[in-house]
């Protein structure tokens, strides 16, 4: 296993930029993802750590090497493919030994290890079927133990579960953790899908127009989330943004949104304070905004009064959509909350748990 | 509504066998005929069975076109292997390896399809003559390897085309280059698109008199042209005519039968998704 280090890298298309200025170090053993809506660059930067694409700039080391020019089977790396890729003209231990046999290692070495990927991913009664005889959760399991018997520098993987249906999908992601924690991979991992993200990473990259928007472990990217994209792109559902205005009386620093005040709590007044303009971004996720009495009446700073426009009972919890006049917030209730749709409540938000923007750049305040 | 159905049904095969039937018509008085002896042929009788078949026909057939079936398979044996070969190395580079251009060239190799034999005969002829292969089976080989290309690679094309991209980037990082590829993944999967480039070239091949004619002269001359010849005679020897003929498409109608069945053969099943 080894790290994986990318400098400066950029991917132009004629005039489109698929990827702008990437730098990142992928640390050994790391579970590294990639995080992104479609489109955002991601699996072209897989894509040129594996060698499939050309760097239009920029440099790429795979342990000590610089292997930007280096064709993609001297890199040293296996891929999983979404469509899993099977070759269909070989038996499931073909397809696993046919990179090793390629590398010249001995057969006895090659059964070993095909036998003992096999093994870990219980696909050992499997050994002598073609992949059009498996089920999509059997292929996927074949294309893990094509990469796993290789033994290579670092795993890439491109949405490799997003072809599996849901139970299957989270399945697969607990075993997905617990192989990486067994092999002690280096592992790139690309997804759309925040909770693949959330659950399996050690780092999660965020991305969007080819543009790294924050690199942080999943704790970070949620709790403290550099900017307004990644503040919504994370999180089901989305972190509630409110637009409003800041006025400023002595030392207490007030924000008007919809014609109603709240008292900010005073990391956010010292954060705000960088600002020139009154404009400002206060964003809070649904489950610190607060509907039930009890927590009301402890926030008596930041409590604002909304509509209730819908709830969606959950069973584990409801789901409370409020408006405030032209803006709307979600807030996650608990499941024994009851409200009337139509009534005005109430409401507070976390002061803590409080989240600041700039109206203008979009980028976070508390940083 | 299940009557009227079936009566549809029952229509359209009425109309199918009635068509079969008018399309094999003449094939049954070609081995009707080549079954009779010589006295027994005539205009009147031509569509009634022989009282005694006798094969002495074929075998007097056979004895005379015999070292021209050989040519004919010397000819067409390689000249499909060679243009089936180069289509499918230039299917694979066009669909797979695509570069400034080659839509372009894959455009100008088509052309070639719609160039008339008889424009090029003369040229042809006097090219062949230069360098040294007129009147030769391997000229023949050449001639008909290089016209193949457009339609094989055509064929090849679009065959490789549905070979799923990813599958061949697995490949590559699995350890394989360009040949590799080709040797390992592409070729395993092209045994439909050979036998559809296979039968249609050997049956262009085999069925070829123009080409034949022109650049060859006896004993050289396959068996397309043999068989003009024997049509050629002074008193024409009807039930040895047939018998050739019927001995002469026999190989054609073989390769169809015999490899026809892998053209429904999907070989990339399961390739990719299910």
């Amino acid at each position: 296993m080894a790290s994986v280090v990318l400098e400066h890298v950029s991917k132009r298309y004629g005039q489109v930029e698929a990827v702008h200025d990437v730098t990142l170090n992928v640390e050994d053993q790391e579970f590294l993802i990639l995080l992104g809506p479609s489109g955002c660059g991601k699996t072209t930067t897989l894509r040129m750590v594996a060698g499939l694409e050309d760097l239009s700039s920029g440099a790429i080391h795979i342990g000590s090497r610089d292997v930007s020019h280096v064709p993609p089977k001297d890199r040293d790396i296996a891929m999983v493919f979404q469509n899993y890729a099977l070759y269909p003209h070989m038996s499931v231990f073909e397809n696993m030994a046919f990179g090793l046999k390629l590398r010249k290692v001995p057969k006895p070495e090659i059964e070993r290890r095909v036998k003992e990927a096999a093994e870990i991913l219980g696909i050992g009664g499997l050994l002598d079927r073609k992949p059009k005889e498996l089920s999509g959760g059997q292929r996927q399991r074949v294309a893990l133990g094509r990469a796993i018997v290789r033994e290579p520098l670092a795993f890439l993987m491109d949405e490799p579960l997003s072809n599996l249906d849901a139970k299957l999908r989270t399945q697969t992601r607990v075993e997905l953790k617990r192989l990486h924690q067994r092999l002690g991979a280096t592992i790139i991992y690309v997804t759309h899908d925040q909770t693949e993200a959330m659950t399996m990473g050690t780092r999660i990259v965020v991305m969007k127009d080819g543009i790294v928007q924050q690199v942080d472990t999943p704790d970070g990217i949620y709790h403290r989330p550099a900017n307004q994209f990644v503040a919504t792109f994370v999180g089901t559902p989305a972190m509630n943004l409110l637009r409003g205005a800041l006025t400023r009386q002595g030392d207490t620093l007030t924000f008007r949104t919809d014609d109603q005040l709240m008292t900010l709590p005073s990391h956010i007044a010292h954060a705000a304070s960088a600002l020139t303009g009154e404009a400002m971004v206060l964003g809070i996720r649904p489950e610190d905004v607060h509907v039930s009495q009890e927590a009301v009446a402890r926030l008596p700073q930041t409590q604002i009064r909304a509509v209730i426009r819908l709830i969606e009972p959950m069973g584990h919890e409801n789901m409370v959509y409020l408006d405030l006049g032209t803006q709307s917030i979600t807030a996650r209730a608990a499941n024994d909350w009851y409200g009337t749709v139509g009534d005005t409540i109430t409401c507070a938000l976390d002061p803590a748990r409080l989240h600041a923007f700039d109206a203008a750049t979009e980028k976070s305040l508390l940083s | 509504m299940m009557a009227l159905r079936r009566f549809n049904r029952g229509l359209i095969y009425v109309v199918l066998t009635l068509a079969a039937l008018l399309y094999l018509l003449p094939i049954y008085v070609v081995v009707v005929t080549s079954l009779k002896t010589n006295a027994t042929i005539s205009l009147q009788h031509m569509w009634n069975f022989p009282l005694h078949p006798s094969f002495a026909s074929l075998a007097a057939a056979w004895s005379q076109l015999a070292p021209n079936f050989g040519n004919s398979f010397y000819l067409a044996i390689p000249a499909t292997l060679f243009s089936s070969i180069l289509g499918a190395l230039n299917g694979y580079v066009l669909s797979k390896w695509r570069f400034k251009g080659s839509n372009i060239i894959f455009f100008l190799i088509l052309f070639g399809l719609f160039i008339p034999y008889q424009s090029v005969l003369i040229p042809l002829l006097r090219i062949m003559d230069t360098i040294g292969l007129y009147n030769s089976i391997p000229g023949l080989i050449l001639v008909h390897t290089i016209y193949g290309i457009p339609i094989t690679t055509l064929i090849f094309r679009n065959f490789y085309a549905s070979i799923p991209d990813e599958m061949l980037e697995a490949a590559k990082i699995d350890g394989t280059g360009y040949w590799g590829i080709f040797r390992y993944m592409v070729l395993p999967l092209s045994v439909s698109g050979f036998v559809v480039a296979g039968i249609w070239q050997f049956t262009q091949v085999w069925n070829n008199f123009l080409f034949a004619v022109t650049l060859t002269n006896p004993p050289n001359q396959p068996v397309t042209v043999a068989l003009v010849n024997i049509a050629g005679s002074q008193t024409i020897q009807w039930n040895v005519q047939m018998a050739s003929a019927l001995l002469a498409s026999l190989p054609t109608l073989l390769v169809y039968i015999i490899l026809g069945k892998y053209f429904v053969r999907g070989l990339l099943a399961g390739s990719v998704k299910g």
